[in-house]
Order: structure tokens, then C-alpha cells, then sequence
């Protein structure tokens, strides 16, 4: 039997560190795809624009994702 | 008090059971609810009755304002990744209305005797606001590039004689044979203008970017 205890703030402060660091490296891996993409449209390279998309999508749904969860903690805590 | 609790309240302003709600009753009666944990931690972390008197009259809970700090930053977090996802969808798009353009179409741009060898001109190609250069270092050799520079999009100028086109703004240079950037910040060559001779006559037929 599984017992549903909320968070402590201590351990909901973790989880937002752990959260931070991750949706940090989302973001710069985004940046480094917006520039890079921007690069090769104007060099006229198209090739990559498409699957650049695909994974910006994918960073931020990852993104919301974690964003839902930390609402969904701060909704339950003690 | 032999009031029946089922009775309904009456609403009306300071009646039994809702005194205060004109302003009558003191305001700890309203204090706010609070979190078993939200207890003020000083940021040295000793007890209270050893901080000074002003951090007792405006006490801050520490711990709790970190943990708001973080979650809002990641809630900003989420937004710029918002923002660089609709950045990226936009450069899908734009690239879409370019791919919808075509190739421009081909168009006299001068004459051979117009551009003595060892000089340069200036011309639009495919708009009117797309400057372009037009070099002849040599006899038998013409070359033409877009003249925004890939840095920061300042006019090149043409240097025949030294064998590269220079940008003013940051003394970027590219190789006047290729069109590739040989110093300075730009990264990208400067756009090709396809070329075609026909007798005396000089034609632009199409614009080639490149990324290396």
C-alpha cells in the first residue's frame, strides 16, 4: 500500500533545484539551436530548419511538462 | 448562546457572528493563515531574540523566499523556451515564403566596357534594395556578391587591388576570389551572384548564400 505524503519545503526547494538545472540546459540547448538554425537560413542552407523545430517543440513541451509538475507539487503541499 | 448553528447567517454588515466587517474589530483577528513551515529563519540562521531589532519588526522568511526566487525563475525559464521555440517555427516560416519566391530572374546588369579591369560597381539584383558588387580584377574575370556584410549587414567595399572586399564597421574582410571571410567577426561567405556573359553584356542570374 502506497502512502501519499506531500513535500516538505525543504524537499520541494530541492526539487525546484533539480527542476532549474534541467529546464537551464533545455533552454541553452534551444538557444544553441535558434542561432545555429538562424545561421544556416541565411546561408541558405534549409535542411535543418524543419528538425531544429521538431526538437525546440520537444524542449518545450519537456519544458511544460515540468512546469505542470511544480504546480502540481505546490497545489499538494502540507 | 442557544442559537441553532443550522440557521442560515444573516449577511448583513455587523451582525452577530460577522462583527468587525465595518472596521470594529481588531486586525489580529484577520491574521493571515500560515504554513506550519513558513517560520522566519534569519539569514545567519541564529534565533530570533539574537537578530537585531529591526529584523524583528520586518521579518523575512528566508528559506520560503528562496524557494519562490527559483520557482519563479523557472516559470521565466519556461517562458523564454516559449520564446525560442516560436523564434524557430518563425525562421520555418520565413524560409517557406522564400522557398514560395523562386529564383529570381535573370537580368542585364552592365556592359563589359562599363567595368574596366582592376575595378568594381555597384548594382541592385534581385530587388531594388539589394545591393550587390561587381568586381573585374582581371581581364577574362568577373565576380559579384551581395554587399551586406554576413556580420552585421554594413555595405563591403571593394579593394581590387588588395584582392579583398572590406567591411568598415568592424574591418571584417573577404577574399575577393571567393567571397569567404578571410578576418574580423563575419562567419559566412558573402552571397554569390550567379553571372552569365553574353557578347558585351553582362547578366545576374540567380543569388547563391552559403555557410561556408
Amino acid at each position: 500500500m502506497s502512502i501519499h505524503r506531500p513535500f516538505t519545503r525543504d524537499q520541494r526547494t530541492t526539487i525546484v533545484y533539480g527542476m532549474l538545472a534541467f529546464v537551464l540546459m533545455l533552454v541553452v540547448l534551444q538557444l544553441w539551436l535558434l542561432t545555429a538554425t538562424m545561421n544556416a537560413y541565411l546561408g541558405g542552407d534549409q535542411s535543418v530548419i524543419w528538425p531544429a523545430s521538431a526538437v525546440s517543440l520537444t524542449c518545450l513541451l519537456l519544458n511544460v511538462g515540468l512546469l505542470r509538475y511544480l504546480y502540481h507539487i505546490d497545489r499538494t503541499r502540507r | 448562546m442557544s442559537e441553532d448553528p443550522r440557521a442560515p447567517l444573516d449577511i448583513r454588515i455587523d451582525t452577530p457572528g460577522r462583527e468587525g466587517l465595518a472596521g470594529t474589530t481588531p486586525a489580529s483577528v484577520y491574521s493571515p493563515v500560515r504554513d506550519d513551515e513558513q517560520v522566519t529563519i534569519a539569514p545567519d540562521w541564529r534565533p530570533m531574540d539574537e537578530q537585531p531589532a529591526w529584523r524583528t519588526d520586518f521579518p523575512i522568511d528566508w528559506p520560503q523566499d528562496h524557494y519562490v526566487e527559483r520557482r519563479d525563475f523557472v516559470k521565466f525559464m519556461v517562458l523564454t523556451s516559449l520564446a525560442f521555440t516560436v523564434g524557430q517555427f518563425w525562421i520555418a516560416v520565413q524560409n517557406w515564403f522564400r522557398r514560395r519566391r523562386g529564383e529570381p530572374e535573370i537580368r542585364k546588369i552592365a556592359s563589359l566596357s562599363t567595368v574596366p579591369v582592376g575595378s568594381a560597381m555597384m548594382f541592385s539584383y534581385p530587388g531594388e534594395h539589394d545591393s550587390c558588387v561587381l568586381v573585374r580584377p582581371m581581364d577574362r574575370v568577373l565576380f559579384a556578391y551581395g554587399q551586406k556584410c554576413t556580420h552585421l549587414s554594413c555595405a563591403v567595399r571593394p579593394r581590387v587591388e588588395e584582392g579583398v572586399l572590406q567591411c568598415p564597421c568592424h574591418e571584417g574582410s573577404f577574399d575577393l576570389f571567393s567571397g569567404r571571410p578571410i578576418a574580423g567577426p563575419p562567419r559566412r561567405p558573402l552571397p554569390l551572384v550567379r553571372l552569365q556573359v553574353r557578347g558585351d553584356e553582362i547578366f545576374a542570374a540567380g543569388v547563391e548564400e552559403r555557410t561556408v
